[in-house]
């Protein structure tokens, strides 16, 4: 980013701490961008003449006497066809070696849409995975977090969520990833041959942890470009929103904010609202839809983090791995989509909802069986019979490694069903029965 | 309270977030309301703090790119409700902007627009006569706004007694103009229009008394009416984890509740939740006038992305609106959802003031804020003799779902009615999650109120609401000890009363929010499903053995659970029933 000749200069700072800076100075906008020693910065605090600004790269070195040179605008990001197929850090700057965007500049964390603007979310989204298109059915506008464990492949998940969804656009907005990560994601898109749809934009654990703010907002940003000025489907992916919501908690503490729960700012709620609040659908026929990661620690979901993104989100997906067939599974009792009523049944076929109900109905059993065989009691052949059905309906539906379309999804199921059951044990509606319980 | 500071101007002396500090050239008020230039867009702000000559505003807006000095202008009024003809089927924001007249699709910064049509014309007729002496909310005349009559009142903000001096004919009028002119005490004659104006924190108080609730406000849910009746007039509130189905439920009793006019505050919630509504409630009917559901719904929406500050105005908003329709004699039924969120907004902003923090950071005032908001609601006699009520129903979003946490502690003190969704509830599919045990409705046992169940429903309804109750703790007592000792280990009895329990679960309890006959049960049908249910206890039956017991009621259960979805007292309702006693004969011991 460059600098104007005319700009004043400043080289006396009042105060340093790990992440801010002060020095007096007047006519600075709130919110405004800066250079601190060659450094990024953010105006967080005016009083009087008082300038604090929040350095994205930490103090590291800096000295009183650092040039500080304001930029006299908020963050921004130059978006245009050209962000297509590119790799940008937590500043919009490219890092493939590629050439610098050119573009309209706008300003990041730009406004919300007004309420009665939206569209209702009617649009599935399949992704050929059916512990989510069966049970869990996405729908554009829709914000969704993965709750996993920081030892559950969430990534390689969401990349194969990612590609196989019918999206114009993937953004891809990386906090914190681990190089490792990176360079997954990097090779799998790469490799994919869809790089002209993919955008992303990369803080890894390399690059100093408050920079992680700016990647949402970023993402974001480029996804309303494409959604609103192009009317396309945007997909964004956010991991790790856990990492985020720490770097959060970092910039308050530095700012001696009393911390509400689990250490985590009393803002969280809003913070987190401000980002997955992004995911809507638009009149006129462009979306985003956000797809996150929230790590937890133990599975814990009473945590601060993932429980403000639960009553943010529209639903969770939750992995687990499933010891009796040596697979991860998308667990069907702890995962939801709040909107999949609004296309499951309706752009999928009519037998969906009940097929999906009966199913995990009898999943429900087989684990009642489960407890019961656990504790020692006797097992009835209804519960042997649910018990197999369980390893058949994990292996061939619930496993994030199958991937088939929505119609074969339900004829699985109606063959489960068929191979254990009968039409009466399952309680699906009589004319579902009729028309596609298998004849043998 | 009127214009006593009208001049005073300031500037900004300092930012942090959305808490701004602006030094003053003259007087200001608590809770005053200024804008704030910032290159020509007004930023409006609201004054929450005075230390000397520095007013602490709370911007409602984001105060990206404002400056030290930019200049600002204090108006002399706290945040001030526009009431007048126009207000049903409108969508508002937190601030009673109508979101219906912004344009472009996202919204701008220091865009206000008007919460009412000035050009519209209403039909106006005379209720006052020349001579009446009227007080503040008496009622001077009525126009049709969609089909419920509104009442032009005297201001809420006039003191004192006011001599109707004349009321214009019946005829079409703005709300701009004269339709009526008042001579007070000291003679001074006073020009009033369809239009008046109310600070939102402060809570109406022209109504004669507010007795204790002693009807019973129908919702149609069977959980709620049966188990855990709300009065008219009356509290309650609703905590559960993400997941458990709030808005479900909140959403259900804005449908069904038999109330005249629907105030939904969704304050920092979900977006598409409000779109939900938005979408669907133009096209459903209100079973009680036939007319859309929309038109006796007014909407606020602040949702979770949107100003935190005006987070916190718009339940102010809201209720504000609600004593203006009571006012006129009607029933209002208020729905906040999440009070949680309005008092996250609290917190943010105590927490930039560097106040000291009360538990879990929240400010040490909660309690009375919310115990403070809760008042306002009630069952008012007016001073024309005529009532009107608001009922209100608020959801506490409990962080990590315990209900130890300050929010839901607070509202424990202020609400009347309890109303506990339980995860596990929610977990095995058992909808509404409400735990019938855990929940409560200090109503029920209101003497007013047990008088009006034996008047209205059944002489014996308290009796009987009491004995549900016991069932449900029997049963459960029961399948602990089941869970401990296994099925065999325990009396076929002990069967027998688990099964009694579960038939009151899930044939009055659980109910279908998503069937068009299920998902709301009139009063009538509701007794006479709970006594076929006590009939059902009453009965006793023979049983070889505990397998019996279970498969025996799945299809008691079964069977009335077929006549939940038929239509009341229809061929399949009565056919439904008829199979049902043939199943009770058959093991039913003479």
């Amino acid at each position: 980013m460059e600098t104007k000749a005319f700009q004043k200069i400043y080289t006396k700072i009042t105060q340093i701490t790990k992440a801010t800076c002060s020095l007096k100075a007047t006519g600075i906008g709130y919110e405004e961008m800066a250079f601190v020693h060659g450094r990024l910065a953010q105006v967080v605090k005016i009083i009087g003449d008082d300038v604090t600004l929040q350095i994205f790269e930490g103090t590291e070195g800096v000295p009183t006497n650092a040039e500080v040179i304001f930029l006299g605008r908020p963050p921004v990001l130059k978006v245009s066809d050209e962000l297509s197929g590119r790799y940008f850090n937590a500043y919009g700057d490219p890092i493939d070696g590629g050439p610098v965007i050119e573009g309209e500049e706008r300003q990041i964390g730009g406004p919300s849409v007004n309420p009665v603007r939206r569209k209702q979310p009617s649009e599935f989204i399949p992704t050929g995975i059916a512990g989510i298109d069966l049970n869990n059915a996405l729908v554009t506008g829709q914000k969704i977090p993965f709750f996993a464990d920081p030892d559950q492949p969430y990534n390689q998940v969401m990349a194969m969520v990612a590609l196989r969804a019918d999206a114009d656009k993937i953004i891809l907005g990386g906090m914190g990833l681990t190089n490792d990560d990176y360079l997954f994601y990097k090779n799998v898109f790469d490799n994919a041959g869809a790089l002209d749809r993919i955008i992303s934009f990369v803080n890894t654990t390399e690059n100093p942890p408050v920079e992680r703010l700016l990647v949402p907002d970023m993402a974001l940003t480029a996804a309303e470009y494409f959604a609103v000025d192009k009317n396309q489907k945007v997909l964004v992916l956010l991991t790790d929103m856990t990492l985020y919501a720490d770097a959060l908690s970092i910039v308050s503490n530095r700012m001696d904010q009393i911390p509400s729960k689990d250490s985590m700012p009393g803002s969280l709620y809003s913070d987190l609202a401000k980002i997955y609040e992004k995911a809507v659908q638009f009149p006129d026929g462009g979306s985003i839809t956000i797809i996150a990661v929230t790590t937890l620690s133990g599975g814990d979901i009473t945590h601060a983090i993932p429980d403000n993104t639960g009553y943010i989100t529209e639903g969770q997906l939750f992995l687990r791995k499933d010891t009796d067939i040596g697979k991860v599974v998308v667990d069907p009792f702890r995962s939801l989509s709040r909107l999949k009523q609004l296309v499951i049944g309706k752009k999928t076929r009519a037998d969906h909802p009940q097929v999906m109900n009966a199913a995990i109905r009898l999943y429900a059993d087989a684990a009642n069986a489960k407890t019961k065989q656990e504790n020692g009691f006797d097992l009835t052949d209804y519960d042997e019979r649910t018990l197999n059905f369980a390893k058949d309906y994990s292996d061939k539906l619930l496993a994030i490694d199958v991937n088939i379309e929505v119609d074969q999804m339900l004829e699985t199921g109606w063959n489960l069903f068929n191979k254990h059951f009968e039409p009466a044990e399952v309680g699906i509606k009589q004319e579902f029965v009729d028309e596609y319980w298998p004849k043998n | 309270m009127e214009k006593i500071n009208k001049m005073t101007k300031g500037k900004v002396a300092g930012i942090i977030a959305n808490l701004v500090f602006v030094e003053v050239d003259g007087p200001v008020q608590q809770n005053e309301i200024c804008y704030i230039d910032l290159e020509g867009t007004k930023l409006m702000a609201e004054i929450i703090k005075i230390v000397g000559t520095q007013a602490y505003v709370q911007v409602f807006e984001s105060t990206r790119g404002l400056r030290i000095n930019n200049t600002v202008d204090f108006t002399g009024h706290m945040l001030e409700i526009t009431l007048g003809p126009g207000i049903l089927s409108k969508n508002y924001d937190g601030l009673q902007n109508d979101l219906d007249k912004m344009d472009g699709v996202f919204l701008k910064r220091g865009e206000h627009t008007n919460p009412l049509e000035d050009d519209k014309k209403w039909e106006f007729k005379p209720i006052a006569k020349p001579g009446d002496v009227l007080e503040a909310g008496g009622w001077l005349g009525e126009v049709k706004e969609n089909w419920m009559p509104h009442k032009i009142m005297v201001p809420f903000k006039f003191e004192g007694k006011y001599t109707v001096k004349s009321v214009t004919d019946a005829g079409e009028y703005t709300i701009q103009d004269t339709i009526a002119v008042v001579t007070d005490e000291n003679g001074k004659d006073i020009n009033l229009t369809m239009i008046q104006k109310w600070p939102a924190k402060l809570a109406v108080k022209a109504y004669k008394e507010k007795p204790r609730p002693f009807k019973l406000l129908e919702t149609g849910v069977r959980v709620i009416d049966t188990l855990n009746p709300i009065a008219e007039g009356g509290t309650g509130f609703i905590p559960g984890p993400f997941g458990t189905g709030k808005t479900v439920l909140q959403h259900a009793l804005s449908k069904q509740a038999e109330a005249d006019m629907i105030i939904v505050a969704a304050c920092g919630e979900r977006a598409n939740e409000v779109v939900e509504i938005f979408a669907e409630f133009p096209e459903l009917d209100d079973p009680r006038t036939g007319r859309k559901l929309m038109e006796r719904t007014t909407i606020i929406a602040n949702t979770s992305n949107m100003p935190v500050a005006a987070r916190e105005a718009s339940v102010y908003t809201a209720m504000t609106l609600a004593e203006y329709y009571r006012a006129m004699g009607l029933k209002i039924l208020l729905l906040a959802d999440s009070t949680s969120r309005w008092a996250q907004a609290l917190r943010e902003m105590s927490n930039r003031m560097e106040e000291l923090p009360g538990q879990d950071a929240f400010p040490m005032d909660l309690p009375a804020i919310i115990s403070n908001f809760y008042s306002r609601a009630g069952f008012t006699y007016l001073n024309n003799g005529e009532s009107g009520s608001i009922t209100f129903i608020g959801t506490v979003s409990p962080a990590g779902g315990n209900l130890k946490e300050p929010v839901t502690e607070s509202t424990k003190k202020a609400a009347r009615c309890f109303y506990a969704l339980s995860q596990q509830r929610a977990d095995s599919k058992r909808y509404p999650a409400i735990d019938p045990l855990e929940s409560y409705s200090k109503y029920a046992e209101y003497p007013e109120l047990e008088e009006y169940f034996r008047e209205n429903i059944d002489p014996e309804w308290p009796e009987k609401i009491r004995l549900a109750r016991n069932i449900l703790i029997r049963s459960r007592e029961v399948s602990e000890q089941i869970n401990i000792l296994g099925d065999d280990g325990v009396p076929v009895e002990y069967h027998d009363r688990f099964w009694k329990g579960e038939v009151v679960d899930f044939v009055i309890l659980q109910q279908d929010a998503f069937d068009k006959t299920d998902c709301s049960t009139p009063l009538e049908r509701q007794k006479y499903m709970l006594n076929k249910v006590l009939d059902i206890y009453h009965t006793k039956f023979s049983f070889e053995s505990f397998e019996d017991v279970g498969s025996y009621f799945k299809r008691i259960i079964n069977q009335m659970k077929q006549m939940n979805y038929s239509e009341y007292e229809s061929d399949e309702f009565k056919n439904n029933e008829k199979e049902l006693n043939s199943l009770i004969e058959e093991r039913k011991i003479a």
